[in-house]
C-alpha cells in the first residue's frame, strides 16, 4: 500500500491481523479502486488496456503458484498444464454443453484443482528437488495427453475456439469490457489469498513451510494440507488458464507450455516469495518487460543495428534479461520487489528526519 | 508373434541412445554430487558446447582437435565462471533458490548463444562415416558408438577420480560434510570450482557428440530434458548410476517409441522416460545405485 504508516500501536492479535492494519488503508484501497475502476480504463487505449489485461490475468496465476511455492514451501514447474487442464475443461464445457462462462470458470478452476492434487501426491513423499522433477514430469505428461487425446483437444491442432463470454446477456467484446471482468477476478483473486492466509488453513501452510515436521507436531495434517495447497493453487492456476482462453477466444496447449511454468516461478521470485503484493508486482513486471523490450530496440536499436537484426535478437535479449534478471534477484534480492518496495516504505516513514 | 529383428534393433538403437543420455547425465551428477546444486541447464551447457565447437570448425575453419581443445577449454572457464558468480553467493539458500538460478541460467544461455553465433542450425562435421556399420543384425551408425565409447571411458575416468585420486577423495569429503571437509584444511570453495569445471569437461564431449547427431542450434538444448530421467532412476549422486539409469531410459523410450507409436501418433519417446520416472519416484525416490538419505516427509 501506499500511504505513510504512523502511529501503529496494536494491542491484540486481531488487530495485528487485519486487513486494514491502519484507518487510513481504507481510504488507500478506496483510491486504489477508483484509479483501477475509473481512471485506468476511461483513460487508455484499447492497445494498452489488453496490456493490463495480460498482467492481470497473470496476477491471478502468480498469487496461485505463490501460495504453493511461498507460502507452502512447496515446489512445482507444472502450472503451465494445470492451466491448460483449466483452459480445456472451459474450452470443452464451452463448445459440447453450451454453458455459460461462470460455469466454465468454476468448472476449469476446479478440473485443474483435482489434477493439481493428482500432481501433488509425490510431495507427500519426496520435496525439494524431487519434488520440482516430479512436477515437471506431470507438466510433460499433461501436455502429452492433451495433444494427443482428440477428446480433449478437439482434433487439428489441438485448439478449441471458445465463444465471447456474456454478463447478464451483454457481451464482452472489447478488450475494454473484458478489463472489468478480469479486474472482478483479480479483486476476488487478492482478498480471497490476503483472507486465505489470516486464517486457519493459511496458518498451516506457513507452518509447513517453515518446518514441517515442527507442523506436524503441533496437529497438522501435512498429508492435508499439502494436498490442500496443490488443490488450491492449482485452482488459481486453472482460472488463469480459462481467462486467458477467453482472451485469447481459443484454447491452445502451445499456450502453456514448460516455459509459461517457468515464467510464473520467475514472477515469484521476481515479485517477491510469500508476498500478495509481490506476487502483483512480479506478475506485472515480467508481463511487461518483453513488452518493454521490444518498444526500447525499436527506438534505440535502430542506432547500432539494422533494422533486420533488431527483429532477430529481440527474442534472445528477451530470454537474456529474463534470466539474468532470475539470477540477479536470487544473488542480490531473494525477498524480490516486494523487500524494495518495502525498504522504500520505510524510509520514508520516518522522512524527512533521519533516525 | 514378436518379430525378433524389430525388437533387436530398437534395443541397440536404445542401448546406445542410453549412453550419450549418460554422457549429459554425467555432468548433472558430478555437480550433484560435490556441491549439491541441482543444475537444471545441464542441456543448455550441451548446447553452448556444441555452438563453441561448431563455430570454430565452422566459422573460423579451425581443424578438429584445435576447435574441441576450445570448446574445452571454453567450458572450462565457463564452469569456473560461473561457480564464482552465481553459484557461490547460493551456498546455503534453500533448494528452490538454486534450482530457479540454474533456470534462469538456462535462460540466458538459450539467449545468448543464437545471440552471438547465429539462430541457424550449424552441422559439426566429424571424421567419422556417416553410413552405419551392420554387423549381423546390428545397425550401428558410428556416431552413435564413438559416444557411448566416450560415456564409458568418462565412467572409467571418473570411478578411478573419485575412489583413487586425491582431488576425488577430496571432492567426496566436501560431498559429505562441508565443515567437516574445512575442518580438515580441504579448501571447499576450490573443490565446487573443480566440480563445474569437470562438468564443462563433460559437457563439452557431449556437445561435439550430441552437435553431430542433431547439428548445432537451440534445441540441441532439449536434450537436457532427458537427464532427469536418467539421473532419478540412475541414483542423483552415482556415476554408475548415469551409465546405468541412461541405458534403462534409452531401451525404455525406444521400445516404447517402436511399439506404442503407431497407436498413438507419435511422442511416446519424450513421454515414456518420465512415467517411469515417476513410479521410480513413488517406489525408490533415491534411485538404483543413490545414496539413501533422502529427506521423508
Amino acid at each position: 500500500m501506499i500511504h505513510r504508516e504512523c502511529g501503529v500501536l496494536k494491542t491484540s492479535y486481531a488487530a495485528d491481523m487485519a486487513l486494514y492494519p491502519l484507518p487510513i488503508a481504507r481510504w488507500t484501497v478506496a483510491g486504489l479502486a477508483v484509479l483501477f475502476f475509473l481512471v485506468i480504463p476511461l483513460s487508455l487505449h484499447e492497445y494498452y488496456l489488453s496490456i493490463v489485461n495480460l498482467v492481470s490475468i497473470a496476477v491471478i496465476g502468480a498469487l496461485g503458484l505463490n501460495i504453493l511455492v511461498g507460502y507452502t514451501g512447496q515446489i512445482s514447474i507444472g502450472h503451465g498444464a494445470f492451466m491448460s487442464v483449466g483452459a480445456y475443461t472451459a474450452a470443452n464445457f464451452a463448445v459440447r454443453l453450451d454453458s455459460p462462462w461462470p460455469v466454465n470458470l468454476l468448472a476449469g478452476g476446479l478440473m485443474a484443482a483435482l489434477i493439481g492434487a493428482i500432481v501433488g501426491i509425490p510431495s507427500l513423499r519426496i520435496k525439494g528437488l524431487y519434488l520440482a522433477i516430479a512436477t515437471l514430469a506431470g507438466q510433460l505428461i499433461i501436455e502429452w495427453i492433451i495433444n494427443h487425446v482428440t477428446f480433449i483437444s478437439g482434433g487439428v491442432q489441438a485448439s478449441i475456439e471458445v465463444p465471447r463470454p456474456q454478463v447478464f446477456g451483454y457481451v464482452v467484446a472489447s478488450q475494454r469490457d473484458m478489463y472489468f471482468l478480469l479486474l472482478a477476478a483479480v479483486g476476488l483473486a487478492v482478498v480471497g489469498t490476503l483472507n486465505l492466509m489470516r486464517s486457519r488453513v493459511g496458518r498451516a501452510f506457513i507452518a509447513i513451510r517453515d518446518h514441517d515436521i515442527a507442523a506436524e507436531l503441533i496437529g497438522i495434517d501435512i498429508f492435508r494440507y499439502k494436498l490442500l495447497a496443490f488443490a488450491i493453487s492449482s485452482f488459481y492456476a486453472g482460472v488463469t488458464g480459462v481467462l486467458y482462453t477467453y482472451y485469447l477466444g481459443i484454447a491452445n496447449y502451445e499456450q502453456f507450455q514448460v516455459t509459461v511454468s517457468i515464467e510464473y516461478l520467475a514472477m515469484i521470485i521476481i515479485g517477491g516469495l510469500g508476498s500478495v503484493l509481490g506476487s502483483i508486482f512480479g506478475a506485472a513486471f515480467v508481463t511487461l518487460l518483453p513488452i518493454l523490450i521490444r518498444y526500447a530496440m525499436e527506438a534505440f536499436g535502430g542506432l547500432f543495428f539494422s533494422q533486420q537484426t533488431v527483429l532477430n535478437i529481440i527474442p534472445n535479449l528477451r530470454l537474456i534479461l529474463f534470466g539474468a534478471l532470475i539470477i540477479l534477484f536470487l544473488v542480490v534480492e531473494p525477498e524480490g520487489l516486494n523487500r524494495l518496495w518495502r525498504n522504500i516504505r520505510n524510509y520514508f516513514r520516518v522522512w524527512p528526519f533521519a533516525y | 508373434m514378436v518379430d525378433w529383428q524389430f525388437l533387436v534393433l530398437l534395443l541397440t538403437n536404445g542401448v546406445l541412445i542410453g549412453l550419450m543420455y549418460s554422457l549429459i547425465a554425467l555432468g548433472f551428477v558430478l555437480v550433484y554430487k560435490a556441491t549439491d546444486a541441482i543444475n537444471f541447464a545441464q542441456g543448455e551447457f550441451v548446447m553452448i558446447a556444441g555452438f563453441m565447437v561448431a563455430v570454430a570448425l565452422g566459422a573460423y575453419g579451425a581443424p578438429l582437435p584445435v576447435a574441441a581443445a576450445a570448446g574445452l577449454a571454453g567450458m572450462i572457464a565457463f564452469g569456473f565462471g560461473l561457480e564464482r558468480v552465481v553459484l557461490r553467493p547460493l551456498i546455503g539458500r534453500p533448494v528452490v533458490a538454486v534450482i530457479m538460478a540454474t533456470i534462469g541460467l538456462a535462460a540466458v544461455l538459450r539467449g545468448l548463444g543464437p545471440l552471438l553465433w547465429g539462430a541457424e542450425t550449424k552441422p559439426l562435421p566429424l571424421p567419422i562415416p556417416d553410413e552405419p556399420i551392420m554387423w549381423g543384425p546390428l545397425f550401428l551408425p558410428p556416431i552413435q558408438l564413438l559416444g557411448g565409447a566416450l560415456s564409458v571411458v568418462f565412467l572409467g575416468v571418473f570411478g578411478w577420480f573419485f575412489l583413487k585420486s586425491r582431488q576425488g577423495v577430496a571432492m567426496r569429503a566436501v560431498a559429505d560434510s562441508q565443515q567437516v571437509a574445512m575442518a580438515v584444511g580441504i579448501n571447499v570453495e576450490r573443490y565446487f570450482a573443480l566440480a563445474w569445471a569437470m562438468t564443462g569437461v563433460v559437457s563439452a564431449l557431449g556437445g561435439v557428440v550430441w552437435g553431430n547427431l542433431l547439428g548445432v542450434d537451440v534445441h540441441l538444448a532439449l536434450v537436457g530434458f532427458k537427464v532427469f530421467p536418467v539421473v532419478i532412476l540412475g541414483g542423483l549422486d552415482s556415476i554408475p548410476g548415469a551409465i546405468v539409469g541412461g541405458l534403462l531410459v534409452g531401451l525404455v523410450e525406444n521400445v516404447a517409441a517402436g511399439y506404442i507409436d503407431p497407436y498413438v501418433g507419435g511422442g511416446t519417446k519424450d513421454f515414456a522416460p518420465y512415467v517411469l520416472m515417476i513410479v521410480a519416484l513413488m517406489i525408490r525416490p533415491y534411485g538404483i545405485f543413490g545414496k539413501k538419505i533422502i529427506e521423508r516427509v
